[in-house]
């Protein structure tokens, strides 16, 4: 009997079509809407997962996120190295300065100081030159986003599209010279200003005079140290803070959940996804078993159980479900593989595909309950009924 | 053109098969307080195997309460009625839907045919309802077909069969799993003279060939004649109960 459910499903062409409108919409809506929320979170990160080398960062117990500066004395640097089971421990300067480009005009940048002589905290990708060449007076490195369009320089003639600082060009960050050695690549971040990798001391040369200007301090372990108890040690002794890689990621994630509108904006757009697809197929399929409700009591009367029937009824509903999601999460796929060149923050993680399912079953489960609940209190009586 | 198939001493007056349906006293209404409607009042009647049991009279007078009572979809309130010696009443629902899948065929005025599935599927919901398997099922649905007249047909929709085609097929669907009873409702009020004709010729040949009992519902007099005995009904009660050429008699005298 599955095969005659199956068939009264496909044959009605306009529901059919219908319901698995619905639910490809609502599973569109339910994967595409999460996997950019989820690309945006993970941009949150990108920065420390950028530092790989890193086993822990060090801070000051205030800092709540990535971009949260608090900065230390250099002299916390000293104390780090001392606590037992660091194997290294380099300074990391972070912050906003401000470029001057050669036109004349500002752009505010985000400035990266790394240890001068071990350059770790580096950028992923050297697209242009090479990391050491940070070591050459006044250079810097400038990543590829920021060089073809904030950095970049206006078009000689208007309409034309504008120069990308290349290689050789020339820079000021507070009023200080810079010349641009590499263009890297760096994992996208929350922040959308160009991204200036430099040395510490040149980069804290660059930044306002102050008393401190140590942003993070990034630990290595010594072999076989686990990362949480190295911090433990290094919070004990030091007063500082100080957390796993993957622990100050989800720091920074849970502040971004917790403290910013976005969670709620995506959950919105999921909620109406999920609402609108819940009523385009729960109506439709409700109205596709009235349509057949005498086909029903036919059948019922010719002998087919309650048995039967939900079978039948709960095979129609799965078989819309499993198609529309199919659909759906395809065409979710497709959108985020035509913009992966593109700024679009899209992750599509198993989570992301496993909570569209899980919609998408609620959804032919409340639709079906309505048609059974309707089928299986049916009189077969009515067959007579013309 | 009755075929007897065992004595039956107990009805004398019935000459005949082994009763098939016998109700005795049987009420049915429908609706609560104010607004009750007796549609049977006190329901009389045995059917026997190889009898053709034609229920007539006038609109809402009970005639489709009454099969659909015998036929074991509607539950009667008071009264006793044994469909091959078993009270349908008495049964658990799921065992009462398996006895209709096995014994009872239907045949509807408006065909009730799944407009998505072709003649040899339709047929074959039956069989599988009955637990037979799909391959198998197909083919002797086809093998009705045939029998029917339909074998050439098997594969078309039911739109793209005549209306008596479809009732034909239909019957094919009724026939397909042996069942001891069919009952039909108005089976040829939607047709025109001649196909109704046919279609009654077809019930009495192939269906009660085979020893079945039929009871059909009809206010169609012109097909009356096919009857064995037919069961004359006013509100809710049989007011008469004779032979075709003793009704014609009645009617016209
Ligand atoms: N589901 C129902 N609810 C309430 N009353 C009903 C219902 N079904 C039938 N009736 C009433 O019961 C009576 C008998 O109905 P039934 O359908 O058995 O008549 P019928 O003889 O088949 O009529 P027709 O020739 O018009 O088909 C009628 O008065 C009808 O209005
Ligand atoms: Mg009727």
């Amino acid at each position: 009997m599955i095969g005659v459910a199956l068939r009264m499903l496909f044959g009605d062409r306009a529901k059919y079509f219908g319901l698995i409108f619905g639910v490809t919409f609502a599973s569109l809506v339910l994967t595409q809407q999460p996997a950019i929320f989820w690309g945006l979170m993970t941009r949150t990160y990108g920065f420390i997962t950028d530092a790989g080398l890193a086993d822990a960062w060090v801070m000051d117990p205030k800092v709540q996120f990535i971009d949260d500066i608090k900065p230390l004395q250099d002299t916390q640097l000293y104390r780090v190295r001392s606590v037992p089971g660091v194997g290294w421990a380099v300074p990391l300067y972070k912050g906003l300065l401000r470029a001057r480009l050669e036109n004349g005009s500002f752009q505010s940048c985000n400035v990266i100081g790394l240890d001068d002589s071990t350059l770790i905290g580096g950028p992923a990708t050297m697209l242009e030159g090479r990391l050491e060449d940070l070591r050459r007076a006044d250079s810097v490195i400038v990543d590829d986003v920021g060089a073809a369009t904030r950095l970049a320089r206006p078009p000689r003639f208007p309409g034309d599209p504008p120069i990308p600082l290349r290689v050789g060009d020339l820079l000021e960050l507070n009023d200080r010279r810079a010349v641009v050695v590499g263009i890297c690549k760096v994992s996208r971040t929350f922040q959308s200003q160009p991204v200036v990798y430099t040395t510490y001391s040149r980069a804290t040369s660059f930044a306002p005079r102050e008393r401190k200007l140590l942003s993070f301090i990034l630990v290595g372990g010594a072999p076989g140290q686990d990362p949480a108890q190295l911090c433990a040690r290094i919070e004990a002794q030091t007063g500082l803070a100080a957390y796993p890689r993957e622990d100050f990621k989800w720091k920074t994630v849970t502040y971004f959940l917790k403290y910013t509108g976005i969670p709620i904006n995506f959950g919105i757009s999921v909620t109406l996804g999920f609402l609108v697809g819940l009523a385009i197929v729960g109506q439709t399929f409700y109205t596709f078993t009235l349509d057949n409700l005498r086909h029903f009591g036919a059948l019922k009367a010719m002998g087919a159980g309650n048995g039967t029937l939900l079978r039948m009824i709960v095979t129609q509903a799965l078989v819309v479900g499993l198609v529309g999601w199919g659909l759906g999460t395809g065409a979710g796929a497709m959108f985020g593989y035509v913009f992966r060149e593109s700024q679009l923050a899209f992750r599509l993680p198993i989570w992301v595909l496993v909570l569209s399912a899980s919609a998408v079953l609620l959804i032919t489960i409340v639709s079906s309950v309505l048609s059974l609940w309707k089928v299986m209190r049916l009189e077969p009586a009515i067959v007579f009924k013309s | 053109m009755t075929t007897v198939t065992a004595p039956n001493p107990s009805s004398t007056a019935n000459p005949g098969g082994a009763p098939a349906i016998v109700c005795r006293g049987v009420t049915k209404s429908y609706g609560s307080g104010a607004g009750t409607v007796a549609a049977l009042r006190g329901i009389d009647l045995e059917v026997r195997t190889g009898e053709m049991m034609m229920l007539v009279g006038p609109s809402g007078c009970g005639k489709t309460t009454l099969i659909s009572v015998v036929a074991g979809i509607l539950d009667r309130d008071e009264g006793e009625c044994l469909v091959f010696g078993q009270d349908l009443d008495a049964m658990a629902p799921n065992e009462r839907t398996r006895f209709r899948g096995r014994n009872v065929g239907f045949v509807f005025q408006a065909f009730n045919l799944l407009p998505t599935l072709t003649a040899a599927q339709n047929v074959s919901i039956p069989l599988l309802l009955n637990g037979v398997g799909r391959r198998d099922a197909v083919r002797r649905a086809t093998e009705m077909l045939g029998r029917v007249g339909l074998g050439e047909r098997a594969a078309s929709l039911p739109t793209q069969l005549s209306g008596g085609q479809q009732q034909r097929v239909a019957i094919a669907r009724a026939l397909v799993h042996e069942p001891r009873l069919i009952v039909c409702d108005e089976p040829t009020s939607a047709l025109d003279h001649d196909t109704g004709h046919v279609i009654m010729r077809l019930l009495k040949n192939v269906a009660l060939g085979e020893g079945r009992s039929l009871v059909i519902v009809t206010h169609d007099a012109r097909i009356f004649g096919f009857a064995d005995r037919i069961a004359r009904m006013d509100d809710g009660r049989i007011t008469s109960l004779a032979t075709p050429d003793a009704e014609r008699t009645a009617r016209e005298g």
